[in-house]
């Protein structure tokens, strides 16, 4: 009887516990969705850039999700690469300005047509590829489309695709 | 039972509180507006006016009255609705202190027998008059000049009411009825429509001395900058919105904010579009309140098994 | 050197008590924490206040992610990011609102269970001292998370609140200016009140409530009767399994499992406010963004501190100052202003129980009348009444305790 007692006493307490557990789920399911970036800043995740003023071997800068991009117009006298972007008769480099070894910004030496980074000795061509370590991999290509002479970039158009495909992107 | 006595002790000191502080407080602080449904016949007009003015409005709305039972023609007031263009041509362009409105959805959003007040005499029709010591410098007042016998006038009314009159959406309806005077930062509107992106701070600037302009326009006709509308919905009781809205000065004796004729679903319409940007989270309050609400039954019920499974020996 | 057993297994009950004494923990905040049985649903208003401030904590936490403490960008990141950005930020926000208002109505519920119980008298002075601490912290983090939204009520609060400490005809603008950190209420003066709201009164509420509860431990929870147990007695009769005979039960789980229902039928009235009527806790006028060139018609504080500001309203400045501060302090002396022997419920104190209900309905009376508009003299009078007799209750209460009579154990 008294053991009776007992267990029925438990199992409502369990039962009860059970309960706000699930509540507790609801509860921090609500307040991930606190944590998560806002529309706001994911609808602000496109930049789109216009290729049309690019000059031959100038490097651009633009800023894409707060990391800065490469946009390098190859000249006559520079290599072409199936990592470019063509609009046109274009060639371009397309790429996250991060070094792939520590995420420092290398600078363009236009002359040499490299990227050099100061924080390691890393070296890139300008192609994005690695010229000398530590960088284990080329310069990332970030999603593009294109829409005539602009770039949009944060959208994966068929273009990016194609270089994904190919296995010429991670 | 003893502590249902004491529970119904405290539910009554607390309802008692709140019903003073909340409903009965408020029906005190605010001063008794009765709404008209949006009908315009001038009813509050001519009870508000002065004792010099009575007589004018009253020859005023009933004239209004005896031009609505006119028939109008559609056809013949797309003429006269010619001149109308001149102005309202959606340019956006200030004109004596106000940017006319779009009229592409007027016979959607205004009440017939506010049109016909308005193009009787626009500072009447839209309760500003005291404004004005002549009517004519109204900055819309000339059209009295242009619509000079009642069938013009009923049909020019016709025709917006048959022609102007497609589905409106309610930003639509916001923005004709609302937007020319009030900005909405919420909703990235101001006096001239939705703010674009700009690259370049230079030209993000540029663009907000053309606000700032613009504002100043609004304001110097007005006397005031009319306030920004993005959360107006929760500062404004409903009660008050849709008196405010019907007519001005019942509600803001002396303000000058014209009557801008809405009908009651044109109102709605805009009240929708006020909610949408200042009260977003409505939506998702109604979809999750019940759930909440069910689990803290449930939670109640367990709770209660449990208490009685911990208590059932005790006496 | 205490003895650790080599064979404890880690985290095992047996290596937690040797190491943090668990068992004594439990024995001594729950399983033998001993509550007196005859008890009802009052009982439940202090861990039902646990939980609302459990509540007001983690809300608060969630809008401190995306509210920024700066005059011109206040009231759009509450208004704007964190109403229709932040994923469920409206739902924080409405349920800090919502339990910033109920919070108090507990309070008051508690604290006048306490008055008719006879729960702050000998023995159990500092519960009454210590639960009044909490009360006054409670209003400051009241009135500084008010200021927050930075609308035209928090403004115009900030700035008749701060005013107050001018001290009437001393004139002590200084002392208004260095609360303010500027002439008005500006952005100095929202930063610090953030940091008040979010920081050092949470930790003086905290390190309260903590004291409340230790002040507790050993007069224990006051009972329906207000029968004086003996503890040991009745302790020692649950023990041996006498569950009936005994007058005690443990905190945990019997008491709790009372206090866990009491909570639910709360909570369902908590989120219909959340959900469905949470106007009275969020003000419209507060949606007007803060203006210093313009004072809304009508202003007023929320509920809880009307009663108070209707002791400062109908009185010429230096009295309504005068008259607010003896208020204020007045609550805290109750344990010395009663002069009467008896540890006895209301009902059976003769002309206490009289006061009691007076005080009640005067406190309602003051609350009404600081909302409604003074300018109509009806109310205006109502007011002062009510407040002067708020004044007299003091006196009073010291004067009938005085004269009552003591009730004979037994009868």
């Amino acid at each position: 009887m008294q053991e009776e007692k007992k267990g029925r006493r438990d199992f409502m307490g369990k039962a009860l516990g059970a309960w706000v557990a699930v509540g507790g789920i609801g509860a921090l399911y609500a307040m991930k969705r606190t944590w998560d970036p806002l529309p706001s800043v994911k609808a602000a995740g496109f930049t789109t850039i216009d290729l049309a003023d690019a000059q031959p071997n100038q490097l651009v800068v633009e800023k894409w999700r707060g990391k800065p991009i490469f946009v390098l117009k190859k000249s006559a006298d520079m290599k072409k690469d199936p990592r470019d972007v063509v609009v046109g008769d274009d060639h371009f480099l397309i790429a996250i300005g991060l070094c792939t070894h520590l995420g420092c910004i290398p600078a363009y030496v236009g002359a040499e047509h490299k990227f050099k980074c100061a924080c390691h000795g890393g070296e890139f061509n300008a192609s994005g590829e690695v010229l000398k370590s530590p960088p284990p991999s080329p310069l990332v290509i970030p999603p593009f489309t294109i829409d005539g002479t602009k770039l949009v970039l944060g959208e994966a158009g068929p273009e990016f695709k194609k270089l994904k495909d190919a296995g010429l992107i991670a | 039972m003893r502590e249902l006595k004491i529970l119904a002790v405290v539910v009554f000191f607390s309802l008692l509180t709140y019903y003073l502080v909340e409903p009965y407080a408020h029906s005190q602080m605010h001063k008794h507006v009765e709404g008209h449904n949006f009908v315009y016949t001038g009813e509050d007009d001519i009870q508000e006016a002065s004792k010099e003015k009575k007589e004018v409005k009253e020859k005023f709305w009933s004239e209004v009255k005896t031009i609505a039972a006119l028939k109008g023609d559609p056809a013949a007031g797309e003429a006269g609705f010619g001149m109308c263009m001149g102005c309202h041509n959606g340019a956006g362009v200030n004109m004596g202190g106000v940017i006319p409105p779009n009229l592409d959805h007027a016979g959607a959003l205004y009440s017939k027998n506010y049109l016909i007040a308005l193009i009787k005499d626009p500072a009447m029709a839209s309760n500003v008059d005291h404004k004005y010591a002549d009517t004519m410098t109204h900055p819309m007042g000339s059209v009295k000049t242009m619509f000079t016998d009642n069938q013009s006038i009923a049909d020019v009314v016709a025709y917006l009411m048959t022609k102007k009159a497609g589905d409106v959406t309610p930003k639509e309806a916001y923005e004709e009825a609302c937007g020319r005077c009030h900005a909405m930062r919420y909703a990235k509107l101001t006096q001239l429509g939705e703010t674009p992106k700009f690259k370049h701070e230079k030209d993000a600037l540029a663009y907000k001395i053309k606000v700032i302009d613009a504002q100043d326009a609004v304001k110097a006709y007005m006397g005031k900058l009319p306030p920004d509308l993005s959360i107006m919905i929760r500062a404004r009781s409903e009660h008050f919105m849709e008196t405010f809205v019907e007519n001005p000065q019942s509600q803001l004796s002396g303000t000058s904010m014209p009557r801008t004729g809405l009908t009651e679903e044109g109102y709605a319409k805009v009240k929708a579009y006020l909610e949408e940007v200042g009260d977003p989270s409505k939506p998702k309050r109604e979809a999750v309140g019940p759930w909440v609400l069910g689990f803290f039954f449930i939670f109640t019920i367990l709770a209660y098994l449990w208490k009685q499974s911990q208590w059932r020996d005790l006496h | 050197m205490a003895h650790f057993d080599e064979n404890a297994k880690p985290f095992s009950n047996k290596w937690l008590d040797e190491r943090i004494g668990l068992n004594t923990l439990k024995r001594v905040l729950n399983t033998e924490y001993w509550i007196p049985k005859n008890i009802n649903f009052l009982w439940a208003m202090g861990m039902v206040l646990a939980a609302t401030f459990g509540i007001l904590l983690v809300s608060g936490i969630m809008l401190l992610m995306y509210y920024k403490p700066d005059t011109n960008l206040a009231f759009d990141s509450v208004n704007y990011t964190i109403m229709s950005e932040v994923g469920y930020g409206w739902l924080w926000r409405h349920v800090h609102a919502v339990g910033a208002s109920i919070v108090f109505l507990i309070i008051y519920i508690h604290m006048f269970t306490g008055i008719y119980y006879g729960s702050y008298k000998r023995g159990r002075e500092l519960i009454w001292l210590s639960g009044m601490g909490l009360f006054v912290a409670f209003s400051a983090e009241a009135f500084s998370g008010y200021m927050l939204p930075w609308g035209q009520m928090s403004y115009w609060a900030g700035m008749v609140i701060t005013n107050l400490f001018s001290l009437g005809s001393l004139d002590v603008t200084g002392l208004v200016e260095w609360i303010r950190g500027d002439y008005v209420p500006g952005d100095a003066y929202l930063t610090r009140f953030f940091m008040l709201h979010v920081m050092l009164i949470p930790l003086a509420i905290i390190g309260l409530i903590v004291l409340h509860f230790g002040t507790l431990r050993l007069p224990h929870v006051n009972n329906q009767e207000s029968e004086e147990i003996d503890f040991e007695e009745s302790a020692a009769l649950w023990k041996a399994g006498k569950r009936k005979e005994s007058k005690v039960i443990p905190f945990s789980p019997v008491f709790l499992s009372k206090d866990v229902f009491v909570m639910g039928v709360y909570f369902i009235l908590f989120f219909y406010l959340v959900f469905y009527n949470f106007e009275f806790a969020m003000d419209p006028v507060n949606f007007d963004p803060a203006d210093g060139l313009k004072t809304p018609t009508h202003i007023y504080p929320e509920w809880y501190f009307l009663w108070s500001y209707e002791i400062l309203r109908p009185f010429s400045k230096d009295i309504g100052l005068i008259a607010f501060g003896v208020a204020q302090a007045a609550m805290f002396f109750l344990p010395f202003i009663d002069r009467s022997p008896n540890v006895a419920p209301a009902h059976k104190r003769g002309l206490f129980q009289i006061w009691f209900w007076v005080l009640l309905i005067d406190m309602i009376t003051l609350t009404a009348m600081g909302k409604l508009p003074p300018t109509n003299p009806t109310f205006a009078t109502i007011g002062l009444i009510a407040a002067v007799l708020f004044l007299a209750m003091g006196p009073i209460l010291f004067i009938i305790t005085m004269f009552e009579k003591k009730i004979e154990k037994g009868a």
